[in-house]
């Protein structure tokens, strides 16, 4: 189907007539906003959109979305949606997982589908919680978190997701926040546009259970001090002033002032398409150093990677045209058989 | 080998109806390999047959000891054959291990093949033997034929220029030679399969030949047995028929179900024994553009599945117990959102990890009721490796029509046991109708056919049908998210109601034997052939006796109660505690009896006869 024949949709094609049942004031309407805005600009039928949930506040996001929607069991929408899409190619495949969702009970399914590279769109929305359970810490809370299960506060320490990606081989890693509009929009068209699995992770607020979790990224005042935009091509600078930038020193990144000899070709220019994985890693980490900001935009694209389902779809191809198609005549009476004579 | 070894002696040949021989060794020893051969000779030759492979879970148990044995037992007759044969005629031990495990099933005066080379004082310490049965009296009772296996077959295999241990390994084809001539046997199919099986490394093709060919030899030129035998085929019913394992007839029944429904095949699964062996036969048929993913866990296995089935796709999970297990989550996921699925569990010894290589049927209240909440679905069982395509089939055909998640209850026995097969034409398959919704107006996904029950198939990628289903409870026809709790009640009666419906496709139960009498035998699965074969022997003295063998265990037949009416007493034979007999009695509060068996293996006929004339009252002194 060309873009031209393709009856002309909106973002009001994609909002459904159900009640919205997330609390007033939740990061996920923006999300959802987003969503519906980016969906009708991806030259898609709207019937080939499939988004596919596991369990937790996010996942009733297939229920908001005037698209085919499956709202499957804690943990596991990765696994379902990669039967889809390994049976469907042709659709446009989205997964939509929480924190607990997708590292806790769904981890090992998200580390799988990241390292097979297959063509599903993944947006985690990390709010640092369990909310629909009401307040436990999750996988991604930070150590000595104060929650309704740990009272004395968390003896784990937390999962990075964005290295967790990195780590499972992810062709394309990416982080947004939920109020960043405009940014998140964009992530999500660059995710579309990715061949092989697409990882978003999102920060989202939890305003019941874990209100400003990042409230150091998203508060105006202090957002361009604690927030570096990656863009493929162009320096590491951050800072109220632009005047702070992050420079490779050995194996380490460290953040140095604009000025007295310092200039932008001093700094570290972003490639997202950088083959080695260590350079993602150095990264997803720098923010868990004194002194230096969180990194939003895309960490790593990687564009040559074979997809799953097309190498899976192509071996059939391959051995239909060595064998030719199947006869199943032919397969009943397979290897050594012997007639009885009547 | 001098030339006068090639001209034939005088020997005593026997035609017989039937033998029961079982390969023994340690599990190095290609025990499996030897008893498959010689399987597909007798099979050829137009023998009816039943196998048990009897092997170990480890992959090497140390060499020689008690763990490491592993057997490959094959009934072969001129009449019908039910069972792999309660007791061995000839038994071929490798080891003093393995003539110690397997000695007690061997009939008096049987026949009894072992390798002298290997009873040395550490093989027999290995078998925690204190002395050596060759030489103790202890096998006076039997035909025994102390052979020297390892050196006769290196002795033949002096010019092929293997080294000592790849010379070893072809002992094994010395014995199975030695096989053929006793059962007066072609080596012709094994030689093919040798060629065949070795096409890249010549040197094996002659070993492996030149090894089979001096057993046989052997046995022509020493007189070593005197007797030869001749089991003349059996009277199968005109058709071309092929030997056949119950994994392999399952993976086939999907490849027919794929193609007569006319949508693409998904098997998502986990490797697990005794079920992997589905997989990969699947993974073998790509020509029929069946997808076989081999998933990260049980749980992906089955969820991957459903995706596909979501997707249009006949979606498919092959497993064992503990798979089962973990796969139960998202099978009531396929209950709730009433879409296509089959779930294949290869029943095993359990709980737990238990005994993975040996067989047992407890599984069948988990297939029933092992879900949270009212979550039924169709059970059915084969009742032979053969059955097994057949169930296959019908699962697909019953999954799709009424839009729901199917088990079948296979198990180890019927996986690896193999029978001859009498090959369906592929055209007189019956077609799967296969509906896609594609009409929007009026669509509602949870509106239901009127005889099936069953939900629409709207699959993504239909314009204007665009819809979400999920987990939650949904409400009656439109499938909206609901917490309402009469629309639940209402949709829980409703997903029973559909199950119950596929009672339409069930036939009505008709008794093998009597009709009515003194007692009815009630079964399912693979406890078939013993059932059958005990049966025809005591109605041959006279015992009014019928036998039920469920194929659908849920539905049951409607007429079921009816039937168990029929009868004075009713018996349920079953390897597990009773699960079957608990399902009969509480739904037709009948005072049927069970007899359990819980040992890893199948019944034994003279057991089942046993219980039979315990039932009756036979005085088993004076019969």
């Amino acid at each position: 189907m060309t873009t031209a024949t393709m009856p002309l949709v909106t973002k009001k094609d994609f909002q459904t007539d159900q009640e919205i049942r997330w609390c007033p004031g939740c990061g996920d309407y923006a999300i959802l906003s987003a969503v519906q805005s980016v969906f009708p600009e991806l030259g898609i039928p709207r019937e080939n959109f499939v988004i596919i949930s596991g369990i937790g506040c996010s996942s009733r996001f297939p229920y908001y979305m005037n698209t085919f929607g499956f709202h499957t069991i804690h943990g596991r929408a990765p696994a379902v949606a990669t039967g889809l899409k390994i049976t469907r190619p042709d659709l446009s495949v989205w997964v939509v997982t929480g924190d607990g969702d997708s590292l806790s009970i769904g981890g090992n399914h998200t580390i799988h589908m990241l390292r097979r590279n297959i063509g599903l769109k993944v947006l985690l929305f990390n709010n640092r919680i369990y909310g629909l359970t009401k307040g436990q810490f999750s996988p991604t809370s930070e150590l000595g978190k104060r929650t309704k299960s740990t009272p004395f506060g968390t003896t784990d320490r937390p999962f990075n997701p964005l290295s967790l990606a990195i780590g499972s081989e992810a062709t394309f890693v990416a982080r947004s926040v939920d109020v960043f509009q405009q940014h998140l929009k964009e992530t999500l068209k660059k995710a579309a546009a990715h061949k092989g699995s697409a990882y978003i992770e999102i920060l989202q607020n939890c305003n019941i259970f874990n209100d400003r979790a990042w409230e150091s990224l998203t508060e105006k005042d202090a957002r361009s001090e604690h927030v570096v935009h990656l863009e493929h091509g162009k320096p590491l600078i951050f800072g109220k002033n632009h005047d702070k930038g992050i420079r490779l020193n050995g194996l380490e990144l460290e953040v140095v002032t604009l000025g007295n000899g310092i200039t932008e070709k001093d700094l570290l220019i972003h490639d997202e398409h950088h083959p080695l994985p260590a350079y993602a890693f150095l990264l997803a980490h720098m923010e868990e150093r004194p002194g230096f900001p969180s990194p939003i935009g895309v960490l790593r694209s990687w564009e040559n990677v074979p997809c799953y389902e097309d190498l899976i779809n192509q071996q059939i191809r391959d051995v239909q045209a060595k064998r030719g198609k199947g006869d199943l005549a032919k397969l009943l009476r397979a290897g050594d058989t012997w007639e009885v004579k009547p | 080998m001098s030339t006068t070894l090639s001209q034939p002696r005088q020997h005593k040949r026997e035609i017989v109806e039937k033998a029961v021989i079982r390969f023994a060794g340690d599990s190095g020893d290609g025990m499996q390999i030897t008893g498959g051969q010689f399987t597909n000779t007798v099979a050829l030759y137009g023998n009816d047959l039943a196998t048990l492979p009897d092997y170990p879970a480890e992959i090497r148990a140390p060499a020689g000891t008690i763990p490491g044995v592993s057997g490959f037992q094959v009934h072969f007759s001129s009449s019908d054959v039910y069972t792999p044969g309660d007791n061995v005629d000839a038994l071929i031990a490798m080891n003093p291990a393995a003539l110690r495990v397997n000695l007690p099933d061997l009939i008096p005066n049987g026949i009894l093949i072992v390798n002298l080379d290997d009873f040395g004082e550490a093989d027999l310490r290995k078998a925690h033997l204190t002395s050596n049965p060759l030489e103790d009296h202890s096998l006076d009772g039997y035909r025994l034929f102390p052979v020297e296996l390892t050196r006769l077959t290196r002795a033949a295999l002096k010019d092929v220029g293997l080294d000592a241990k790849s010379m070893d390994r072809c002992k094994n084809f010395f014995a199975l030679g030695m096989c053929y001539w006793l059962y007066n046997r072609s080596m012709d199919m094994t030689l093919r399969w040798i060629e065949d099986k070795f096409k890249n490394k010549p040197l094996l093709v002659q070993a492996n030949r030149l090894a089979m060919e001096a057993g046989y030899s052997y046995c022509e030129a020493t007189e070593a047995f005197q007797i030869s035998y001749e089991i003349p085929p059996a009277k199968l019913a005109p058709g071309l028929y092929r030997s056949i394992s119950g994994n392999v007839a399952l993976a086939m029944g999907f490849v027919a179900a794929s193609q007569k429904a006319g949508i693409p095949l998904f098997l998502g699964s986990y490797p697990i024994t005794p079920a992997s062996d589905i997989l990969h036969a699947l993974a073998n048929y790509k020509e029929f553009g069946v997808i076989t993913f081999q998933a990260e866990d049980e749980i992906a296995a089955i969820t991957s599945a459903i995706g596909a089935a979501y997707g249009g796709a006949l979606g498919i999970t092959a497993t064992s117990g503990p798979g089962m297990s973990l796969k139960t989550e998202a099978l009531g996921l396929a209950v709730g959102v009433e879409l296509p699925l089959v779930i294949c569990n290869v029943q095993r010894g359990g709980p737990s990890t238990g005994l993975p290589t040996k067989t047992e049927q407890a599984d069948l209240l988990q297939a029933l009721f092992g879900r949270n909440s009212e979550a039924p679905v169709p059970v059915l069982a084969p009742a032979t490796p053969g059955d097994c395509f057949w169930i296959a089939l019908e699962a697909a055909r019953i999954a799709i029509k009424y839009m729901v998640p199917v088990i079948i209850l296979s198990d180890g026995y019927l996986a690896n046991g193999a029978e001859p097969w009498h090959i369906p034409a592929a055209s007189d398959l019956p077609e799967i109708p296969v509906h896609f919704e594609t009409n929007p107006t009026d669509f509602s996904p949870y509106r239901r056919n009127p005889e099936t029950l069953a939900r629409p198939w709207a699959i993504p990628g239909t314009p204007e049908m665009e819809h979400r289903i999920g987990g939650i409870e949904k409400q009656d026809i439109t499938g909206n998210v609901s917490y309402d709790p009469i629309n639940h009640e209402h949709m829980v009666r409703l997903r029973a109601a559909k199950v119950d419906a596929v009672v339409q496709e069930v036939p009505d139960a008709v008794p093998a034997g009597d009709p009515s009498g003194d007692l009815l035998i009630v079964a399912w699965g693979s406890t078939h052939g013993a059932v059958t074969a005990a049966l025809k022997a005591q109605r041959a003295q006279g015992r009014r006796i019928g036998h039920v063998h469920l194929r659908h265990l849920n539905p049951l037949p409607k007429n079921l109660g009816e039937v168990l009416g029929r009868y004075k007493k009713v018996l349920v034979p079953e390897m597990n505690m009773g699960q079957l007999l608990m399902v009969l009695r509480a739904k037709y509060l009948v005072d049927a009896q069970g007899y359990d068996k819980i040992q890893g293996k199948p019944f034994k006929q003279s057991e089942i006869e046993r219980k039979i004339e315990e039932m009756l009252g036979v005085n088993q002194e004076t019969r």
